[in-house]
């Protein structure tokens, strides 16, 4: 333990505040180097980052240095590290390196550069599709958390059932019945806003207290649409999805993003229901802030850490997720190379060029496995009460 | 306690009621027909597509359609568009086929994972606990697909067995014993990777309880009163640690349905994922819907077991 200068000579003064010898940021890294796995994951999550984006650099445009569809029919199934037959080739043929690393496959496409133009895709379905996730869930979770006593009233209730039937009916080409509905929620919200302003000065009508009737809560609806969602057998529901639309990469990330935030909603509302009650967030209230500023400049900081944690590991099950909806043929369409479907492409040789299962594999294996040590580390550093006391 | 089981079963059935509703709209409004409606498919001319089209309701508005099918799901009329044949009949044809998978794969993940979490919880920090720890990320992270070829090619290499489908083809009428080690070698494979995920998963998680209790004041006490080893960890320890796992017994329901999709379909077993993949892939709303509606009431009644288990085991809770 370091000694601080100030706390054994003289001129330490009472006065001054007490702060603690290390910040937060020193103490976090101190303890997230005794765990020696995490370590290994973050430096190979980092080795993987950089990897990818230059893959990207190097597998993209017209004329890429290391070209992924180039087929050599000629060199197919050569093992790793083989030399290319030079007197076979044309010279536009020739791979850059002058070597197959990673050998190459049944249609003589270079393997190495495959994988680099795959684990591009992996980084960024892993990372936008958990961004989604992380958005929705940390919206949900924080309007369940910090409004859920509220209730939902009849006015609001109607004028949103207008609205949706209005949108489902616009969509399934019903032009005329959709906008009237639309107008009808419209008029609906109108109506509430104008009664609000009558029903404040006078005695309400009947009608009025039935028209503001509370019904469920807030924090009951969200919580309810969570377990919905749950209901649905996840990687079915995504294979679904993604079969139904056009296969394109965007889909993919977005479906498994749609599909995934339920847990970050139930952990954002649990951090949520238990801060809300706590000093700061009175003094803050105390001290007139709106309430947006309380939720993400007062609140959200001291829930990030689960939300960082199961993001971590959301990650890990994103890229897994896309690697096996790729080997089931679904997602990036063939001449773009991913993981997944090297993998699959490989199968039917699986005893003649082990190679093409086994590098999309370890590569899979070691990503995710650097994810998951990492997100472990973060959830052990990160929560106090499973360190082991000692 | 009777109040608590009414009040969830009227919540669980709304909820299905919405699952219902929100499972028709995904499949409906997503863009494209179904194979045999497409008016781009050069097997049919445009008068089988209408009638097609009319047989199977799809001229009708959408709150119609719902109907018509969640009426016939009810009275179990249900058809697939495929091949004409009734949907539950197949489901259950094909349930049976799961059900062995289904079965070994809970057997080895809960025989596995308890001496494994158990054995690194007291040996905490230990070579076993750390190692049995980097395993189960291992396995967490290893892709199931990637895995299976890995297996495929050991057993293979070393025992000269054939793994895919559900029996070597043509096996005929041999001994009845070689039928037997047949089918339980076809059989291994495929629930040994459905039960990858949930042995890593469940060790870790019977290790943290057994932990947590082996931290607990009573424990101490236990050992302090000079009792054997084995009876504190074993009588006093464990019993407090098995009680969230007791509840776990409803959750691992919806995994009868879920199945592997990618695992079904490596190893040619005629299952429920590998009939909702084929399903999705022709576009069989029917099937595609009554899956989803099964799985969806196998998940609420799984969670209405853990509820109802831990109200039994758990005398705190209960009023």
């Amino acid at each position: 333990m370091d000694v601080n200068p100030h706390t054994d000579s003289q001129d330490y003064q009472l006065d001054e505040p007490l702060a603690p010898k290390r910040t937060r940021r020193e103490e976090f890294w101190r303890l997230f180097k005794q765990n020696r796995l995490a370590i290994a994951g973050l430096v190979f999550f980092i080795v993987f980052f950089v990897v990818a984006i230059i893959g990207l650099a190097l597998t993209r445009g017209k004329d890429p240095v290391l070209d992924p569809a180039m087929v050599r029919l000629q060199e197919k199934l050569r093992p790793p590290l083989a030399k290319p037959n030079f007197e076979m080739l044309q010279p536009n043929e020739v791979p850059t390196l002058g070597i197959y690393v990673f050998g190459t496959d049944d249609l003589g496409r270079d393997v190495f550069a495959r994988m680099l133009q795959g684990s591009w895709v992996s980084l960024t379905v892993g990372f936008v599709a958990v961004g989604i996730a992380i958005i929705i869930g940390i919206f949900l979770g924080g309007i369940a958390g910090y409004y859920g006593q509220r209730h939902i009233r009849i006015n609001q209730l109607i004028a949103a059932g207008f609205l949706t039937a209005g949108v489902v009916l616009l969509i399934t080409d019903l032009i005329w019945a959709g906008a009237v509905f639309l107008l009808c929620g419209l008029a609906c919200i109108l109506l509430s806003f104008l009664t609000k302003k009558s029903a404040r000065s006078r005695t309400k009508p009947a009608w009025t207290r039935l028209w503001y009737f509370n019904t469920i809560s807030i924090d009951t609806l969200v919580m309810r649409f969570v377990d919905i969602m749950l209901c649905f057998p996840s990687f079915l529901l995504i294979l679904t999805v993604v079969a139904l639309l056009p296969a394109s990469i965007y889909n993919i990330m977005i479906v498994i993003g749609l599909t995934s935030w339920m847990g970050t909603t139930r952990f954002v509302r649990a951090e949520f229901l238990s801060l809300r009650e706590q000093d700061f967030v009175a003094a803050a209230k105390a001290l007139g802030l709106s309430n947006f500023r309380i939720i993400f400049r007062h609140m959200m900081p001291n829930a990030v850490a689960p939300v960082l944690v199961s993001a971590t590991i959301g990650i890990a099950t994103a890229i897994l997720t896309e690697a096996g909806l790729s080997f089931l043929g679904f997602g990036v369409p063939p001449p773009h190379a991913t993981w997944g479907n090297i993998l699959s492409d490989g199968k039917r040789f699986i005893f003649d060029a082990p190679w093409l299962t086994f590098v999309p594999g370890i590569a899979i294996l070691l990503v995710v496995l650097s994810f998951n040590l990492f997100g472990e580390g973060l959830r052990d550093v990160m929560n106090p009460k499973l360190r082991e006391r000692n | 306690m009777l109040s608590f089981i009414g009040r969830s079963i009227v919540q669980k059935i709304i909820t299905l009621f919405f699952v219902s509703i929100v499972s028709f709209l995904i499949i409906h409004l997503a863009p494209g027909e179904p194979s045999q409606v497409d008016p781009m498919n050069p097997k049919f001319t445009p008068e089988m597509v209408e009638r097609f089209r009319e047989a199977f309701h799809l001229d009708e508005p959408l709150y119609a359609q719902y109907l018509y099918f969640y009426r016939d799901l009810f009275s179990g009329k249900t058809i697939s568009w495929k091949d004409n044949l009734p949907v539950l009949k197949k489901i259950w044809e094909r349930f049976l086929n799961s059900l062995p998978l289904f079965i070994v794969g809970t057997i080895l993940t809960w025989t596995i994972s308890f001496p494994v979490g158990i054995r690194s919880a007291l040996f905490r920090g230990g070579f076993y606990d750390r190692s049995s720890t980097f395993f189960a990320y291992l396995l967490i992270s290893i892709p199931g697909f990637f895995f299976a070829y890995i297996l495929i090619i050991f057993v293979v290499n070393q025992f000269q067995v054939p793994v895919i489908g559900m029996e070597t083809f043509g096996i005929g009428d041999t001994a009845w014993l070689t039928m037997a080690m047949d089918r339980i070698w076809h059989l291994l494979l495929p629930s040994l990777l459905g039960a990858t995920g949930g042995i890593a998963v469940l060790s870790r998680y019977v290790r943290s309880q057994m932990l947590e209790v082996e931290g607990q004041d009573y424990v101490r006490t236990a050992k302090a009163k000079g009792l054997p080893p084995d009876q504190v960890h074993y009588k006093h320890a464990l019993r407090n640690a098995l009680l969230p796992f007791v509840t776990m017994f409803g959750l691992i329901l919806p995994g009868l349905i879920g199945g592997s999709v990618i695992i079904e379909s490596i190893f040619a077993w005629p299952g429920m994922g590998r009939m909702a993949y084929e399903a999705i892939l022709a576009r069989d709303y029917p099937v595609i819907l009554t899956i989803n509606f099964v799985a969806a009431v196998l998940v609420l009644v799984g969670t209405f077991i853990s509820d109802l288990l831990y109200l039994v085991v758990d005398p705190r809770i209960r009023m």
